[in-house]
């Protein structure tokens, strides 16, 4: 592939400059002509029959153009098993439940409207976490599936399995063994632009509408099934992504909030925007869901893995959305972070009174890790071996088939390690610390910890079709035109993309103009998710390019030798005295001669003139205006080389190429205050190909932040279903001052074989192990062992109490 | 109902009359369409809607518009000179990475401002402690602190226009040379 000229360069975002200035327009900024303004009516009920809606104020209200509720509007069942309806009429079962809403002339009028409805209730006894769920007793959340069957039971038809190797073999041959049960939080994505969206209908009955979506065209399907649901037969909808306040998962589903939107919009003939409160993000939009894992892994004398076993039991809340799919991805880790001749995975999920939930940044990945890499320094500390050396004893290596079946094309896990052993100054030869670490002040004690990670870094066949199509459409001016499906919602695709093209077409990165994303003018795109936004757009772009570059220079080659001809006669009115070499341009002007770089044309092996190279646009419009002339626009569909996994086995290669990372923390607790000071984080990830320097560090940082709050900080805190903390001043995400430590960065160049130009996806894997990396810090330093985020001084100084008072660790 | 309010948006002079207990932010984005001030919470907790207020930063969600009279507004829109000039600091988070999904930016360049005018070189801790009421989700701050760092050391005029110039002399008297 020749000198890279553009990838790897330190270059600004193309969009940085709109957000620099306040002119990148979000949801919460776009206004229609006769716009009005969408309200929800939740549920104050966390589990009751409705026996009645009264909406009679809520009409009287001047200003008021539209009162909806289920008796009036169709049946909309959405979610991943459309156990979800839009508007609720028969129960409520989560205190969010949509009852109601309105559309009116303003937002203050609209939310007065909503608080006029009243709804009676028929209070039902709830169950709040999967172990009240199970019991014999206890109330169904759902007494029928969507078909209307009936059901017995609050646990989810839906289980995932994964056996492989010799269980018993692997556990007769482990000489040390680890076991212990984990949890993580539920946990709010806490995009900084809140959930919001704009429906509307035309003339035609059709919809277009503006949303703040990671998956445009499953919405566009969810949508047109919605459409066909309200009697608008054949007709289409359009979505249309603007500038995105993050994503971080929020936009992995359709919301009920979007289709209310459409019902009121059909209802009124007006555009209707609703965009949700801060309050409402945090107790109305699904959060990442909690997890308790069960890990038991053994190893022998020598330290090799020889069994693992993994259980994940999830609360499903209500509703099921992707949070119910984390097994999908926890299934990686389980049974191939590191070398395991033997594994069984299990997971399932049960209904509870809840929030309902759906994904973010990780995936369920986060979930399992934090146990597996928790659970693997117990291991190391039981068999007297450094956890560093347990971990490069098992280290995965390029070329090994995994026991999900995934195949390893590249691997830098095992010079992640060293990268980040030679940041916290660790010896793999090190005998672990019997006792707690080196005492820095009176009270304080400082260690170090790692943990590692594998994740999909070649896209994840989740859907049938993991595809993504690229359009390139030239112009007469030597633009590139970019329409790609995929979202950018901060995390720099568009930065990959104008670097990625101009380097694969051979123009300069100002010269690709990115089209914002929008299902009647891009081309099919499964969705922003799993990290592949960059390996998506750019693997397809590449084809794309290839077939521009062969088009181009077909077309350019018999019109090549005119042009240079215009250029000559130009350049000798400037320099009378020059006199050209000798060289027949038009003999050398064959397609397989002619080459792109930084927009312009040349002919290889030509004498250096500047006269000798065409720019793009002018050879453009040269072929353009003539007759039988010729715009040139292509595209590509890209289908990553990755298998839909037997999910009844667990088994299949479900990735292109997996990225690996290992992460280390240096921290200081305070034994008296149970506070932990962070001293360092190191994050070494095998990337692949570094695209853009700056948006890559920028991904990274940004994730070990969210690995720190979820460490420490985090944690949608529920009572009987109810959120009691829905505001920053409650749930506190990191703020500049908490981050006031070095975070070291290590990129592993690896140049993976089905990577554009070697790269993986880099977009989640930096926030998965950064707690349980921190965790096994703190072990280090004061050997106690924390289970359950976040990490809180309280567990810390209870922890330490009963270390004090002889309990096994 | 409404009172008459005479104040000055970056270098709009304008007389408006405004209904009690409007929010500057609703004044800015809803009635003068300067939507470059987000809305992150509207309590005063993320610092997206922040604004200088005679070159002070404030969270617009919480500052009553009649509050305004007679005083100057700076908004991120106000910190771009004519023909595209980005002022300093924004011209520095472009260059270094302070920029993900843009929702913080205008609050977090506008706090950024208001510091180096304030500051012209500050510490690292003095950037996080300033910045420490703007959130961002995205970029974990560490490029954000970089680029406030490049600002300093670019040295020109943190504030862009002429109107915020007059401002700075208005507000730090006897310190301009």
């Amino acid at each position: 592939m020749g000198t890279l000229r553009h990838i790897g360069k330190e270059t600004p975002r193309p969009d940085a400059r709109d957000k620099a200035t306040g002119r990148a327009v979000y949801i919460h900024d776009l206004q229609r002509p006769g716009m009005l303004y969408g309200k929800i009516k939740f549920s104050d009920q966390v589990h009751a029959r409705i026996l009645h809606v009264d909406t009679r104020r809520a009409e009287r209200l001047p200003g008021v153009r539209a009162v909806i509720t289920a008796g009036n509007t169709p049946e909309i069942r959405i979610g991943f098993l459309r156990d979800n309806v839009v508007l609720k009429g028969d129960k409520v079962r989560q205190y969010r439940d949509e009852v109601a809403a309105v559309a009116a002339i303003d937002p203050a009028i609209a939310a007065e409207a909503a608080e006029l409805i009243r709804v009676e209730y028929e209070p039902l006894p709830g169950v709040f976490s999967p172990a009240d769920a199970l019991r014999e007793d206890a109330p169904l959340v759902h007494e029928h599936d969507p078909r209307g069957r009936p059901l017995t039971s609050n646990r989810l038809s839906l289980s995932y399995h994964h056996r492989s190797g010799d269980l018993d073999q692997g556990r007769r041959a482990a000489r040390f063994v680890a076991e212990g049960r984990y949890s993580t939080p539920l946990i709010q994505q806490s995009c900084m632009g809140t959930a919001g969206c704009i429906a509307e209908f035309d003339g035609s009955d059709n919809l277009t509408i503006w949303a703040k979506t990671q998956i445009p065209f499953l919405a566009q399907r969810d949508f047109n099934r919605a459409l066909q649901l309200m009697g608008l037969v054949g007709k289409n909808s359009r979505v249309i992504v603007p500038a995105m306040g993050g994503g971080f998962g929020t936009g992995l589903d359709t919301h009920s909030y979007e289709y209310i939107a459409i019902l009121l919009a059909r209802r009124t003939n007006a555009p209707v925007k609703i965009v949700y409160t801060r309050e409402e993000e945090f107790a109305c939009l699904s959060p990442r869901q909690s997890s308790e894992t069960f890990v038991v892994q053994g190893c022998d004398e020598s330290g090799q893995l020889t069994f693992r076993e993994v259980r994940v039991l999830q609360d499903n809340g209500a509703y099921t959305s992707w949070g119910a799919t984390y097994p999908t991805v926890m299934l990686l880790p389980a049974t191939s972070l590191y070398r395991v001749p033997a594994v069984q995975f299990e997971a399932s999920l049960v209904y509870t009174n809840n929030t309902y939930c759906q994904a973010m940044r990780g995936y369920g990945n986060p979930e399992v890790t934090w146990a597996l890499e928790s659970n693997l320094d117990d291991l190391a500390h039981q068999a007297g071996l450094d956890p560093l050396r347990l971990r490069l004893l098992n280290c995965n290596e390029p070329g090994e088939t995994t026991p999900m079946g995934l195949k390893v094309s590249t691997c830098g896990l095992r010079q992640c390690l060293e990268a980040t052993a030679r940041h916290l100054g660790l010896d793999e030869n090190r005998i672990p610390r019997q006792d707690p670490g080196a005492k820095s002040t009176r009270s304080k004690r400082r260690g170090v910890g790692m943990a590692s990670l594998i994740h999909v870094g070649g896209s994840g066949r989740i859907y049938r079709s993991d595809a993504s199509g690229v359009i390139l459409k030239l112009d007469d001016f030597g633009n590139v035109n970019v329409y790609y499906g995929g979202v950018e919602m901060g995390q720099g695709l568009h930065s990959a993309i104008s670097l990625g093209i101009a380097e694969a077409l051979g123009v300069m990165p100002q010269q690709v103009q990115i089209n914002p994303t929008d299902t009647g003018t891009c081309p099919w795109d499964v969705g922003t998710h799993a990290s592949r936004g960059a390996f998506m757009a750019l693997n397809a772009g590449i084809l794309a390019a290839e077939r521009a570059r062969t088009r181009l220079f077909d077309l350019a080659a018999p019109l090549f030798a005119q042009e240079v001809a215009r250029n000559l006669e130009r350049y000798r009115k400037q320099h009378p005295d020059h006199r050209p070499p000798e060289f027949d341009v038009r003999r050398a002007s064959t397609p397989d001669r002619l080459d792109l770089r930084d927009g312009m044309l040349r002919l290889i092996d030509a004498p250096d003139e500047p006269w000798l190279a065409v720019e793009l646009g002018q050879m453009l419009r040269s072929i353009h205006f003539r007759e039988d002339g010729e715009m040139l626009t292509v595209e590509a569909f890209y289908d990553p080389p990755n298998e839909l996994p037997d999910w009844d086995r667990g088994y299949g290669n479900i990735s292109a190429t997996y990225a690996y990372g290992t992460q280390g923390a240096e921290v200081e607790v305070d034994e008296e205050s149970g506070e932990v000071r962070i001293l360092r984080l190191v994050a070494a990830h095998d990337v692949g190909q570094v695209l853009n320097p700056q948006t890559l560090r920028g991904q990274i940082y940004g994730a070990l932040a969210q690995g720190l709050g979820y460490a420490f900080t985090e944690e949608v805190l529920v009572q009987q279903g109810r959120m009691l903390n829905p505001s920053f001043r409650d749930y506190k995400i990191p703020t500049a001052c908490e981050l006031d430590f070095p975070m070291e960065l290590v990129f592993v160049e690896t140049g993976d074989e089905h990577g554009p130009f070697g790269a993986k996806g880099v977009g989640e894997p930096g926030m998965v192990p950064t707690a349980p990396a921190i965790a096994n810090a703190i072990f280090d330093a004061v050997g106690v062992r924390i289970r359950d985020l976040p990490i809180t001084p309280q567990k810390l100084l209870r922890a330490l109490a009963a270390r004090g008072m002889g309990e096994p660790l | 109902m409404r009172q008459p309010l005479a104040f000055t948006v970056n270098t709009m002079k304008l007389q408006l009359e405004v209904q009690p207990g409007t929010r500057l932010l609703d004044l800015l984005r809803d009635e003068l369409h300067l939507t470059g001030t987000k809305e992150g919470c509207g309590e005063g907790e993320c610092g997206a809607c922040t604004v200088l207020v005679d070159g002070l930063p404030v969270n617009a969600c919480l500052y009553p518009a009649l509050e305004l009279e007679g005083k100057q507004v700076t908004t991120i829109e106000g910190l771009t000179g004519p023909d595209n000039t980005l002022s300093p600091v924004q011209q520095a988070f472009v260059d270094h990475g302070g920029i993900q999904c843009g929702f913080c930016s205008p609050g977090m360049i506008i706090s950024s401002t208001a510091l180096l005018n304030h500051d012209p070189d500050p510490t690292e801790l003095e950037i996080r402690e300033a910045l420490v009421g703007n959130l961002c989700r995205c970029t974990g701050y560490a490029q954000i602190v970089e680029s406030v760092r490049h600002a300093a050391r670019s040295g020109g005029a943190p504030l862009g226009c002429e109107a915020e110039r007059a401002i700075r002399d208005r507000t730090r008297p006897g310190k301009e040379g």
